[in-house]
């Protein structure tokens, strides 16, 4: 498909002295998770309220599907969904009533509008819970019933900021589950989240984001091997052997080979194909008459690229002044 | 978009808007109290306390305090009505369904519109409960159904037109308590210098002079007039004039309010 879902280019935005984006470009095919990763006050949900059209952009052109968001904010709206972190349906409606509401706003017929509403009740399986006010739902349920309103319309395009957060396990496991569903139709996906694994899970293509700024984009794996690629570990049965075991595994690494005493293991650096590697290092131990205990392949996870892109503050982020003022706006 | 489509989806809009805020008010208990519980203890504390001593003074018509009191209370009790158009869009606005009903392709007044409406048709409830309750406690109308007519319109529309100027404080304020606030602070001078309570003669002199002119005094000598005969001075004008001043300013105000990205 040669249509974007979504392209930002040059994005800024400022809320006062704060860039809460800064020169953000972007873009995504249709029918892919793209996720946007980062810790609070990044600026996840300032970029999705631009592309939603809730809010404007300070500078930079923006388009869902070909349209800018501008320009043409009515055009967006009819082609998106949009579900937040706050689940932003009436507590004392009933899920059946909130969702018929949000069809008859995006103009249904009455009769379209019930059936519009009945069906997604069972696809999100809240059937039972229908006819009940949604102050009465579990945390779950009410976030199930957000991403059903976000859904009414059909969106070709969904943000989903922060789907999950404050979510147990198991609910995120079924909105992941419903979310596989959503791009298996056909409909593209703009996810945020600060959870490396979602993004590990889900994502086609994964943007990491700090402080408004761009830090990394790619897939899982291309972030990954930006970080250094796989390293391959062994244990020595006699820690004797060191040395001749470095020497004889140098040529296959990468990068210095290193050997860690307490473990007895020696690391190995291999690059970005790790598993045929393995076979080169099981061949050279044999070869010298080494004995190792264990031998593995290790794939950095995306902790490791987060932490290494970001830095050691990933955690800090939330106490520093600068973003905690954009993270109230984002 | 053809323009009877435009109208028709506004209309279905504000409709949609409309009863989501009618079915709220029906289940949050405190919304029943205001529109309710309140007004009869108003009425209550008014006539049994205030009665003897004010009807006394010259505020007692056909013989009754309550004659007085009654369209006063009436337009007190709608305009603390229309505080919760602002108290409720605050809240709208700081939960999030706001930034849901932005992101779909509806019409961008009728959030708006949806609350000021379905306001207006709970202040004919409220009203309604009143003239019952007036009814027991010896108000009479004593100028036809045609008055007592005009009477509740003139209080209706002024109620719909302060629950925009109540819809643009309340979108200011972000939050609903300082709205809250905020929209009492504006009342309470209004309604107590007025003449909903007691006659303005009985006031400071330089009090008089605001409590005359402003546009409280206009509805309660107009629904007074139309309820129970009290020349009225060309109030009703007055008001008519201030009632579409308020709506020609603050409806385009809280229109562009709301659309306002930020």
């Amino acid at each position: 498909m040669s249509q974007l879902a979504f392209e930002a280019k040059n994005v800024a935005k400022y809320f006062g002295k704060v860039k809460a984006l800064d020169n953000v470009t972007l873009s995504s095919q249709q029918g892919k998770i793209f996720c946007l990763l980062g810790p609070n006050g990044a600026g996840k949900t300032t970029l999705v309220n631009i592309l939603a059209t809730l809010s404007e952009p300070t500078k930079g052109t923006l388009k869902v599907l070909g349209v800018n968001v501008v320009e043409k904010p009515e055009r967006v709206r009819e082609l998106i969904g949009l579900a937040g972190q706050f689940a932003a349906v009436d507590e004392y409606l009933t899920g059946e009533e909130n969702l018929f509401m949000i069809a008859k706003l995006y103009h249904l017929s009455t009769k379209e509008a019930r059936s519009r509403t009945k069906q997604i009740l069972t696809e999100l399986r809240l059937d039972d819970a229908a006819k009940r006010q949604v102050r009465t739902y579990s945390g779950g349920m009410r976030r199930r019933l957000d991403l059903g309103a976000s859904l009414v319309g059909r969106p070709k395009i969904l943000f989903l900021d922060e789907p999950t957060t404050g979510l147990d396990p198991r609910t995120r496991l079924e909105l992941w589950g419903i979310i596989r569903e959503l791009v298996k139709e056909g409909t593209s996906i703009l996810l945020t989240t600060q959870y490396l694994d979602e993004a590990d899970e889900l994502a086609d293509h994964i943007a990491v984001v700090d402080r408004g700024k761009l830090i990394a984009e790619g897939t899982s794996a291309q972030l990954k091997a930006k970080l250094g690629g796989d390293v391959i570990k062994f244990e020595l049965d006699k820690p004797s052997d060191k040395d001749r075991a470095i020497k004889m595994v140098t040529s296959i690494a990468t990068k210095a080979v290193t050997y860690d005493s307490p473990t007895n293991e020696v690391i190995v650096p291999v690059g970005g194909h790790g598993s045929s590697k393995l076979i080169d290092i099981v061949r050279a131990l044999d070869k010298a008459n080494i004995k190792a205990n264990t031998l593995a392949l290790h794939q950095p996870t995306l902790d490791d690229v987060f932490l290494s892109l970001i830095g050691t503050k990933a955690s800090d982020v939330a106490t520093d002044k600068s973003s905690k003022k954009s993270r109230r706006h984002s | 978009m053809s323009l009877t489509t435009k109208i028709y989806h506004q209309t279905s809009d504000t409709w949609a808007i409309t009863k989501r805020n009618l079915l709220r008010y029906i289940r949050l208990p405190q919304l029943v109290f205001f529109s309710s519980i309140q007004p009869i203890i108003f009425l209550t504390l008014f006539n049994f306390v205030f009665g003897g001593a004010l009807g006394a003074s010259g505020a007692a018509l056909h013989g009754k305090y309550i004659n007085y009191l009654l369209p006063g209370i009436m337009i007190q009790v709608t305009l603390f009505g229309g505080l919760q158009t602002g108290i409720g869009l605050a809240t709208d606005m700081s939960s999030g369904i706001v930034s849901r009903f932005r992101s779909l392709p509806m019409s961008r007044g009728a959030v708006l519109s949806g609350r000021t409406i379905a306001d207006t048709l709970r202040n004919v409830i409220v009203i309604g409960i009143m003239l019952g309750y007036g009814y027991l406690l010896g108000f009479r109308f004593s100028s036809g159904i045609l008055d007592a007519l005009i009477m509740i319109g003139v209080v209706l529309l002024f109620g719909f037109a302060f629950c925009w100027v109540s819809a643009f404080t309340g979108m200011k304020a972000k939050d609903a308590e300082t709205a809250q606030l905020s929209s009492f602070v504006l009342v309470f001078p209004l309604i107590f210098a007025s003449a909903a309570f007691v006659p303005i003669t009985t006031m400071p002199k330089w009090l008089q002079h605001f409590a005359n002119n402003q546009p409280i005094t206009f509805a309660v000598e107009a629904a007074r007039h139309f309820a129970v005969g009290t020349p009225m001075d060309g109030a009703i004008w007055k008001l008519l004039l201030w009632i579409g001043g308020i709506l020609l300013v603050f409806i385009p105000l809280s229109v562009y309010t709301y659309r306002k990205r930020a």
